[in-house]
């Protein structure tokens, strides 16, 4: 195994909060990402994801632990971390008084990169971000899509090591979505390190290798999405809908259909290896819910599973 | 993608690391100042207008008009010069401070707050007290410009008399720009809200200032109760320095210690003031 290119051990990072003990926003992490990784942290807001990114970003000092990022201590090495780093924050932070191109140009500066390699790079990049008719564009010009590809663009300026991407798809619409993850999985291709926060189940599927469920700073579970799903829920869910004031009561009544039941405020979610098996037993135990749904189990579940909580409330 | 061989070592990817960030370090103000001054290209026309046009109005305004009226010569510490060579150096002065109270606020809500790109400088190698600077810097190149454009002028209308010493009013007139530029910009940097503030210091800081620091008259024929706001105001002591230069005011030099001083005094406290809101506000 190569060593690893970021390496957390016990990190924490605590807030003061006036009259009551300090807030502890990362509690206690500690894991390592090996280079060429694509790894994931997923939670729901307010977990400590976009904490812990501003820590591996060498922008936030930890409270105590330890953390190395290419073998270096942000603490002391700030600005070399920083300079072989790719990072897509959550909000954008382009320039809206200069075009795309003069974005990426001008970005590039900040690394010490010669003019005449900005330049070359933010042609390169305009083309990956497919973007080149919008070159002149200024950047209050771009839709929300765009102007994420283009950050995305803005962190590729120094080739960086390690790409850090805080919840990139979060505010766009489906279609923009699968242009940026197609995007990634072509640097993901070419070796570059990937660590994103999301809380959209289906993009940690997608992309993240291995993953930390993250919830109150703390890692609840820890392994590749297939592993996760196996260990914390069973092959398929059923969701069967009963009507809002009668989820409750009827589930009193499924005990037996599966393995697991899970009551929603709007659904019930059994948890079995055969979906269509245990849809069968429901009806035959004389209950017709008003819609029924089999599916795959994803890290939803597993999230649910581990917290009591869904991911997105 | 598992990982594979073929990635560098830690140890190569350590020493890669250090060497990319030795330049960063050294001219990371210098990347900042490039940004600032990329980024006002945008409203260009508005600077080269304001550093143009203001100065040609007021000139034209006291010299046609007002200096016709005031006949008389004034009186400056026992000296005699005309209207305009008084008043002049003040309104050069007063030009640098007008872009501090432009270039010093309102891009610096943008950078934390409304467009957020200081967080984008801060994630690349560049450090916050390398921000800090970047935004004095670019808005002391403006100053410059503004405030060389002006003694141009001046000296145009014949109101520098010591043509020899007199340029060094621009220096003045840039120093007390970024005495008044320095604080605003670490105030700036530290408000959470825009709720109108920087309308309140143009309305109640720079338009008392502009009135009563011995602008438009010595700040003597003031009553004493109304001086301290010249003593207290960087475009007096800029401006006393500035007749210094441009026609010789009888200032001791004890007094011209003390201008000097406290325009550097207001330029060191309001910059260790603005590393620390800008350092705290980026780690947040």
């Amino acid at each position: 195994m190569p060593e690893p290119v970021i390496s957390a051990q016990n990190l924490v990072k605590a807030y003061k909060v006036k009259g009551k003990p300090d807030f502890l926003a990362v509690d206690g992490l500690s894991f390592e990402v090996a280079p060429g990784e694509s790894f994931g942290l997923l939670g729901p807001n307010g977990a400590g994801k976009s904490t812990t990114m501003k820590m591996i970003g060498a922008v936030s000092t930890r409270t105590s632990g330890d953390l190395s990022i290419l073998g270096l201590d942000p603490d002391q090495y700030g600005p070399e971390i920083r300079s072989r780093l790719g990072v897509v924050p959550q909000q954008d932070n382009l320039d809206g008084e200069l075009n795309a191109r003069e974005n990426l140009y001008i970005y590039g500066r900040y690394f010490g990169l010669p003019g005449k390699v900005c330049q070359e790079k933010a042609d390169e990049l305009l083309a990956f971000a497919q973007l080149e008719d919008k070159a002149k564009s200024k950047v209050d010009q771009l839709s929300g899509g765009m102007k994420r590809r283009l950050t995305i663009a803005r962190g590729l300026i120094n080739d960086p090591r390690i790409l850090l991407l805080d919840e990139p798809t979060t505010g766009l619409d489906p279609q923009a979505r699968h242009v940026l993850w197609d995007r990634l999985f072509r640097l993901k291709e070419r070796g570059t390190t990937l660590v994103l926060t999301t809380h959209y189940m289906d993009e940690a599927e997608q992309l993240c290798d291995r993953l930390i469920v993250v919830d109150k700073g703390r890692i609840m579970a820890e392994g590749t999405p297939a592993s996760l799903i196996r260990e914390h829920s069973s092959r398929e869910v059923l969701e069967v809908r009963f009507g809002s004031d009668r989820n409750a009561q009827v589930a009193g009544q499924l005990g037996a259909v599966g393995d697991r039941v899970e009551v929603l405020p709007d659904r019930i979610l059994i948890y079995t290896e055969n979906g269509e098996a245990a849809l069968e037993r429901v009806t035959a135990a004389g209950l017709t819910p008003i819609t029924s749904l089999v599916r795959r189990s994803s890290l939803e579940d597993v999230f649910l599973r581990l917290t009591g909580r869904s991911l997105i409330e | 993608m598992s990982a594979t061989s073929t990635h560098p070592t830690l140890d190569e990817l350590r020493a890669e690391a250090l060497e990319w960030g030795r330049k960063p370090r050294r001219r990371g103000s210098w990347y900042v100042t490039e940004h600032m001054v990329r980024a006002m290209r945008a409203y260009g026309w508005t600077i080269i207008v304001g550093a143009l046009g203001q100065p040609i109005m007021y000139l034209l305004g006291l010299a046609v008009g007002l200096a016709a009226l005031i006949q008389a010569p004034i009186v400056d510490h026992g000296q005699e010069v005309s209207y305009l060579v008084f008043v002049a150096p003040a309104l050069l002065v007063t030009a640098a401070i007008a872009v501090a109270s432009e270039e010093m606020t309102y891009p610096v809500m943008a950078g934390f707050k409304w467009r957020r790109y200081f967080y984008g400088f801060n994630a690349s190698p560049l450090g916050s007290p390398q921000i800090a600077n970047g935004v004095i810097a670019g808005a002391a190149a403006r100053m410059f410009v503004a405030v060389a454009a002006y003694y141009l002028f001046i000296w145009m209308f014949g109101a520098v008399p010591s043509p020899s010493t007199g340029w060094i009013a621009i220096f003045a007139g840039v120093a007390a720009g970024l005495a008044f530029g320095i604080p605003l910009m670490a105030y700036a940097g530290s408000i959470e809200d825009d709720k109108g503030q920087f309308a309140l210091v143009q309305r109640f800081l720079f338009m008392p200032m502009f009135l009563f620091s011995g602008t438009f008259y010595p700040l003597e024929t003031l009553p004493g109760w109304l001086q301290w706001i010249g003593w207290i105001s960087p475009l007096w002591h800029g401006a006393q320095i500035g007749r210094v230069a441009t026609y010789g005011a009888d200032v001791d030099a004890g007094m011209l210690t003390v201008h000097v001083a406290y325009l550097l005094v207001l330029c060191v406290v309001g910059y260790l003031w603005g590393r620390r809101v800008f350092t705290e506000r980026l780690a947040k």
